[in-house]
């Protein structure tokens, strides 16, 4: 009887303890573990880009300002979320975040797909103070990144952090995280030829923030939000889901 | 505090205040040399406090064989503290989303950098330390004895204030690793981990030093919620330091891997800091309170290992029709509607215990905050398995429904429990015979609920008309409302949602107010003090380690 034998655990601190880690413990281990080893379950791409420090340096802006906590990047197997924000989202268009940053909440809109939607004069206009462009918004204004200079010093520090977590940044792109960043915002005085080699012929080069003089905490976000959902095209090519016109749920054919 | 006690706690205290110092002085960027100074603070504080108790006499042995309820009060009065400071920034951030001009164009005070600080303020904060003072309370009462020593209850109590403190301050600095309810960056991680060991181990050693061949269910549910958190806490957090001098890291999982980790943690923050450690509580104050015994014991059994295990497996429900395989979609959503069962044993378990008592909770406001409780964790795990139904959640996910579930959870199921157990402790251990005011207490009640119930109603209907504006068609096919549109329209929502909130909040300050007015001037009761434990073995005073 099981409530004899429960009779004996509940003496034992130890039994009890482990016991609550043993049977707790069986969830995480079926779910996640399977994750790392199952090949499919992120697709692959050759052509999968990774960030430029400038864009890296956006994304960090963007975590340290708590904008995930109102936009999610991550476009549902729904037909109004496809036809809202463009194809669904694929597992590999994550593959180089640490951390994801898909969200939970939608107090503003996805932004998976929001590059090169806008133009970066409405970015900029926007994040300056969102009722400029749009006079119903909610959205807080965050004047300081046009003040605010780029701290490019330790970018050097985040790629070779990033890639001990293993992402493919090559020595070349450590060793010139630095510059890099400030060529990308200020393409008449950087090396843009050699971050275009480096990070390959898609990277926008160009004064993102409409300042060619500075490189600031503007240039930084517009040009990460400027690039989200194109660091792959596989969402666009790969055409394996089919909307049921009278569902709203995708039908995967094949997985 | 025994003297070697106080020499040790001086040692730790002045080791952090080094750590403290290198953060500030050596740290690379501005927001890690002002995480060292919020440290060096602290632990001067401490610093001074120890000064100033060095001349006191050691506890004598007769006091050493009492219970030791002074990391208890603290705690409580700490959790006030806490849950006034959350709630307000909480209703400040609610006001931010129907008057965005509410930041006064600070970074500081924008509502990303807030919004943390309202979660970890009242879930660490409040939640956090009303957990710890009960389970000091709890595990010395039904084990009937002392706790083991005097030194790691302090470390312990004092530790994890220090990390809320670096964390909340954090935020402000835009410090975070952007991880829902795991925002605080590496080092605050890592000094939250030897905080939890040490406790996991102070409540091992007291419960090895108990005079009751059980441990009672209470306890269970304590122990789950230490062990769990640990290992929850640990492994979502694994990252890599830019630099061991710096703030920022980066986490080891990327993308699907992170996301099914971030939300196996997100989800059972839920179960084993919200609600099996506020089970605990529940299944020791509650019956007390009511004196009647627990309806069922074996009711008792089944849920606790039902919620163990089947927690653990729903995680996954926060990531429908996403990137994330579907098979691990649809193992978390069996899960989750198979969790009604344990909670709504749990539920009914509390409620059915109440027989023979309603009449009492129809005069004791503080036996019906225990028993709106009961009611709300019924109501919000039922709504919890409800939303994890696919169908359900392609509607309510992204959307202010979310919202309202988790404050049903939270305002309804944590802060009643946590209100219910302070106004039945406070007179307990401070040996008065009753709160200050009855009154105020059944204000507070009243408060309480009707801001609950406006805040759930506002995010119900906010998030059920979001939901549905997002995918209404017209006729010829194309989406009907502009994402705008859906904004545009919570704008009444978030409004009655802030009153909601600022309802609640008067409560908190109102139960503020009335537990410093009871310790300064309600009546010690003379009476025999039968709060003793039965075995009244001394301490040894060298026991103490940190």
């Amino acid at each position: 009887m099981i409530f004899t034998i429960h009779n004996k655990i509940e003496r034992n601190s130890i039994v009890l303890a482990l016991g609550i880690i043993l049977v707790s413990a069986v969830g995480g281990l079926v779910e996640i573990a399977p994750l790392f080893t199952i090949d499919d379950t992120v697709e692959s791409d050759p052509d999968m880009r990774v960030y430029t420090p400038l864009e890296l340096a956006g994304r960090n802006i963007y975590i340290r300002e708590g904008c995930y906590s109102c936009h999610s990047q991550m476009i549902r197997t729904l037909k109004d979320e496809v036809d809202r924000y463009g194809p669904y989202s694929r597992a590999v268009e994550s593959q180089y975040d640490h951390p994801m940053l898909w969200g939970s909440k939608r107090t503003g809109p996805d932004l998976a797909r929001i590059g090169e939607k806008y133009s970066d004069l409405w970015h900029t206009r926007h994040l300056n103070n969102p009722r400029d462009v749009v006079p119903q918004s909610i959205m807080p204004a965050y004047s300081w990144l046009l003040k605010n200079d780029l701290n490019t010093r330790d970018l050097r520090g985040n790629l070779k952090a990033m890639s001990r977590v293993g992402v493919p940044y090559k020595d070349s792109m450590i060793n010139l995280a630095n510059r890099d960043a400030i060529a990308q915002a200020s393409p008449s005085s950087g090396d843009v030829a050699g971050l275009i080699e480096r990070y390959g012929q898609a990277t926008s080069v160009r004064v993102f923030d409409g300042d060619p003089q500075r490189v600031t905490e503007m240039d930084a976000v517009v040009a990460y939000l400027q690039i989200l959902g194109r660091l792959t095209e596989v969402a666009h090519s790969d055409t394996s889901v089919k909307f049921d016109s009278k569902e709203n749920v995708a039908s995967a054919e094949g997985s | 505090m025994t003297f070697p006690e106080r020499a040790l706690a001086t040692r730790i205290t002045l080791l952090m205040l080094g750590i403290g110092l290198i953060m500030a002085f050596a740290g690379h960027d501005i927001g890690f040399r002002l995480q060292g100074a919020v440290v060096v603070a602290a632990t001067l504080a401490t610093l001074v406090v120890l000064f100033l108790i060095r001349t006191q006499p050691e506890p004598s042995p007769q006091e050493l064989t009492y219970y030791y309820d002074a990391p208890i009060k603290a705690g409580i009065y700490l959790s006030l503290i806490w849950a006034v400071l959350g709630m307000f920034v909480g209703v400040w951030v609610a006001l931010l989303l129907a008057y965005p001009e509410l930041t006064f164009d600070y970074a500081w005070s924008s509502l990303g950098r807030l919004r943390p600080v309202h979660t970890s303020g009242v879930i660490f904060g409040f939640g956090g330390n009303a957990l710890i003072a009960t389970s000091f309370h709890v595990v010395q009462r039904t084990s009937r004895t002392r706790l083991p020593d005097q030194l790691s209850p302090w470390f312990v109590l004092l530790g994890f204030n220090l990390f809320c403190l670096v964390a909340a301050t954090g935020y402000l600095l835009g410090i975070t690793q952007s991880k829902e309810y795991a925002e605080p960056e590496w080092y605050a991680d890592i000094w939250l981990v030897i905080v939890w060991v040490t406790y996991l181990v102070l409540y091992l050693r007291t419960l090895a030093r108990r005079q009751e061949p059980h441990i009672y269910v209470a306890n269970w549910y304590y122990l789950a919620f230490i062990l769990v958190v640990a290992v929850l806490h640990i492994i979502n957090n694994l990252a890599v330091p830019v630099s061991l001098l710096g703030s920022k890291s980066y986490s080891l999982f990327a993308g699907v891997q992170d996301a099914m980790t971030q939300w196996w943690y997100g989800h059972n923050a839920v179960a084993f800091f919200l609600t099996a450690g506020f089970l605990g509580m529940l299944y020791y104050y509650l019956p007390k309170r009511a004196e009647r015994p627990i309806y069922s014991y074996r009711m008792s059994i089944i849920s606790f290992w039902g919620i163990t295990f089947m927690y653990m497996w729903a995680g996954s429900h926060h990531l429908h029709y996403t990137a994330l395989p579907q098979w691990v979609q649809t193992l978390g959503v069996t899960f989750s509607v198979m969790l009604i069962v344990p909670s709504w044993g749990s539920a009914g378990n509390a409620l059915l215990t109440l027989n023979g008592a309603w009449h009492k909770v129809r005069d004791d406001a503080t036996l019906r905050f225990m028993m709106v409780a009961a009611v709300f964790y019924g109501i919000s795990t039922f709504e919890g398995s409800f939303m994890a139904i696919r169908p359900v959640n392609s509607l309510s996910h992204y959307t202010d429904w979310t919202i309202g579930h988790v404050h049903a959870g939270v305002l309804g199921w944590v802060s009643f429990i946590v209100f219910g157990t302070f106004y039945s402790l406070v007179p307990w251990i401070w040996h008065r015979q009753r709160m200050y005011s009855l009154f105020l207490i059944e204000v507070h009640f009243w408060l309480a609920i009707s801001g609950t119930i406006i805040y759930l109603i506002a995010m119900w209907n906010a998030g059920i008309t979001q939901g549905i504006m997002w995918r209404t068609y017209n006729e010829s096919g194309t989406l009907t409302y502009s994402f705008l549109e859906s904004f545009v329209a919570m704008h009444p929502y978030y409004v009655a949602r802030a009153f909601g909130g600022f309802l609640f909040l008067i409560g908190a300050v109102l139960a503020f107010y009335n537990i410093v007015m009871t310790v300064r001037h309600m009546p010690i009761e003379r009476e025999v003090n039968k709060d003793i434990p039965v075995g009244l073995m001394p301490v040894q005073s060298g026991e103490a380690t940190a």
